[in-house]
């Protein structure tokens, strides 16, 4: 701050705070909500101050035990398909593309950059832009409603390869050439050197790829048709399939921050490599 | 570029790209291929017989209009999302590289929309403006706007914009802050010793000199609002009112899976293709750019 005008100090504390206060609206209904009974949800307007209600509809959710009119999964067995997920995708994609970054840099075989180029070029090909067909390879394959399904063909990280590659560029030559002398294979090397140098890029990278896991909702929707194998991202898009009169909003919400709270935790918790995942992969 | 040291093995690197390469062949190059194939192709609806259209999907596209509807639909929802998001985050940046005491403070609560899932902001949305229970819907019917977005198009687009933009607020306001706190301070002190009030002084300075991260927010905006708000369109509104909030990859995926289109859906998939390799190749133009400076 240049200058120091109280005007200006208050402006710019009122402005954030009603920026805070917009953002977090949603998410503190939402809250509220759970807390509720269905029918005070529907008596609008709805309270605006957390209900006593909320042990029951947390547990209503975890079991489905819900009335609501949309799918009643339980939420327990979402959330661990969830989780089972965003963690596969997260540690396969670090190590898939740790694997092939260092195949890139550290050996010379034909075809390298091709290669590369053929990993880059992944980036202009997301789901969106082929599903139908990528749905089949993974029908005929025998993939659907298995974790093999969805998490496998999310794996490949054009981002994560580049990042480690830009990283092993910058690892000093002498510390290879250290190794070798010690008598040091390429995968002791791997290991002992190049895996504990890239510690904190592989921080951050996970916080990046765990919430991407963990948020997929167009690619579980078309692989999974049985109830227990939706992550709970679909499971709460399901309940809410009825009308919107007869939902168990109450059941619903308790859902959502269920389905929040993961990813959340992930980011307040580890946020200095959170934000360094979002400015690195983004390079 | 490369190293001058590496190790020699003929097999080691294949077995360690293998897993890498095997997954992009098989779930990006060969389906992206089967894509380019079917959209020349034509079968019918039990998959029996196959013709070779030529680019009549493409044609049929052309002519379709339900298709260039749905791409006036994403050329409004992308550009609001892009221009709000923007905005709102570039304001809430520029205040909070102000603050001196508590900052850590609004950062963490301002970053938590990130980690929500597209599909779940789309409920929580849903559920402030849903017409019969939803807080929102009953304050402005309050005030005399009647709100339905089962019912208007206008409501629903405005619904989905307003949750894509508050999801993507937090990302953006990430990196107009990191922006920000890169441009040298003495810049800014010598222009308030010069007299330029603090208005004046981001219009003259501070604006032209985060130009760089802006337009890289821009094409990444652009590109989330094409691609990643399948989930927030599908929780929100289904597509609907009618097709009025329907982009282009919902209706790839609406045509594909529901309508049982493959051809006419495959067809999309490429003209999304084009506009993705488009998007990239001005975001990369755009990186290089930024290492020259």
């Amino acid at each position: 701050m240049v200058e120091r005008r109280p005007f200006l100090t208050f402006l710019t504390h009122a402005v954030l705070v009603l920026g805070v206060l917009v953002v977090a609206f949603p998410l503190y209904l939402t809250f509220i909500a759970s807390t509720q009974t269905s029918q005070a949800i529907v008596q609008t307007p709805m309270p605006l101050l957390p209900g006593g209600h909320m042990v029951e509809n947390y547990l209503a959710a975890w079991n489905g035990t819900g009335g609501g009119s949309g799918g009643k999964a339980p939420v327990g067995q979402m959330m661990i398909v969830s989780l089972v997920t965003a963690l596969v995708i997260a540690i396969g994609k670090i190590a898939i593309s740790l694997l092939s970054a260092f195949a890139i840099v550290y050996f010379r075989f034909p075809f390298r950059m091709l290669c590369f180029w053929a990993i880059f070029i992944t980036l202009m090909l997301p789901v969106e832009v082929r599903i139908g067909p990528t749905y089949k390879v993974v029908a005929d394959l025998g993939m659907l409603n298995s974790y093999a399904g969805l998490t496998i063909p999310l794996i490949a990280s054009a981002t994560a390869t580049f990042l480690f590659r830009q990283f092993f560029l910058t690892v000093p030559e002498e510390l290879l050439e250290a190794a070798r002398m010690d008598g040091a294979g390429p995968m002791r090397f791997f290991w002992d050197v190049l895996v504990p140098l890239s510690k904190t890029s592989i921080a951050a990278l996970f916080v990046i790829q765990f919430i991407y896991g963990w948020n997929q909702y167009l690619w579980p929707l078309l692989v999974t048709t049985s109830e227990d194998m939706y992550p709970v991202v679909i499971g709460i898009k399901r309940m809410i399939s009825g009308g919107d009169s007869e939902m168990e909003w109450n059941v619903v919400m308790a859902t959502a921050v269920l389905a929040m709270l993961p990813p959340a935790l992930v980011v307040m918790l580890m946020q200095k490599w959170f934000v360094k995942g979002l400015v690195d992969t983004e390079k | 570029m490369d190293k001058r040291v590496y190790f020699r093995s003929k097999w080691l690197p294949w077995v360690l790209m293998a897993p890498q390469l095997a997954i992009i062949g098989l779930f990006f190059f060969w389906p992206a291929a089967q894509a380019l194939l079917q959209s020349v192709q034509q079968s019918d609806a039990f998959g029996t017989s196959v013709d070779w259209v030529g680019l009549d999907n493409f044609r049929n596209l052309w002519n379709d209009e339900t298709y260039l509807a749905s791409f006036y639909t994403t050329a409004v929802f992308s550009s609001l999302v892009a221009v709000l998001g923007i905005t709102v985050s570039l304001a809430l940046a520029v205040y909070a590289d102000r603050v001196i005491k508590g900052a850590m403070v609004y950062k963490t609560l301002l970053i938590w929309p990130y980690a929500v899932a597209p599909a779940v902001a789309g409920v929580l949305w849903l559920f402030l403006f849903a017409p019969s229970v939803g807080v929102v819907a009953y304050w402005l019917n309050a005030m005399g706007i009647e709100w339905n977005h089962l019912l208007n198009g206008t409501h629903a687009m405005a619904l989905v914009v307003m949750a894509a933009v508050w999801k993507q607020i937090s990302y953006n306001f990430l990196f107009f802050l990191a922006g920000l706190q890169s441009i040298p301070k003495s810049l800014i002190e010598a222009a308030a010793i010069d007299g330029a009030r603090p208005w004046r002084r981001f219009w003259t300075i501070v604006f032209p000199l985060l130009s760089p991260t802006t337009f890289f927010l821009l094409v990444i905006n652009i590109v989330y609002a094409f691609f990643d708000t399948f989930a927030i369109i599908d929780a929100a509104t289904q597509g609907g009112p009618g097709k009025d909030t329907a982009i282009l990859v919902y209706k790839v995926y609406f045509d594909g899976f529901k309508a049982m289109d493959l051809g006419g859906s495959a067809a999309q998939s490429v003209v999304l293709m084009v506009i993705v390799i488009a998007l990239t190749v001005v975001q990369f133009r755009f990186v290089e750019k930024k290492v020259n400076y």
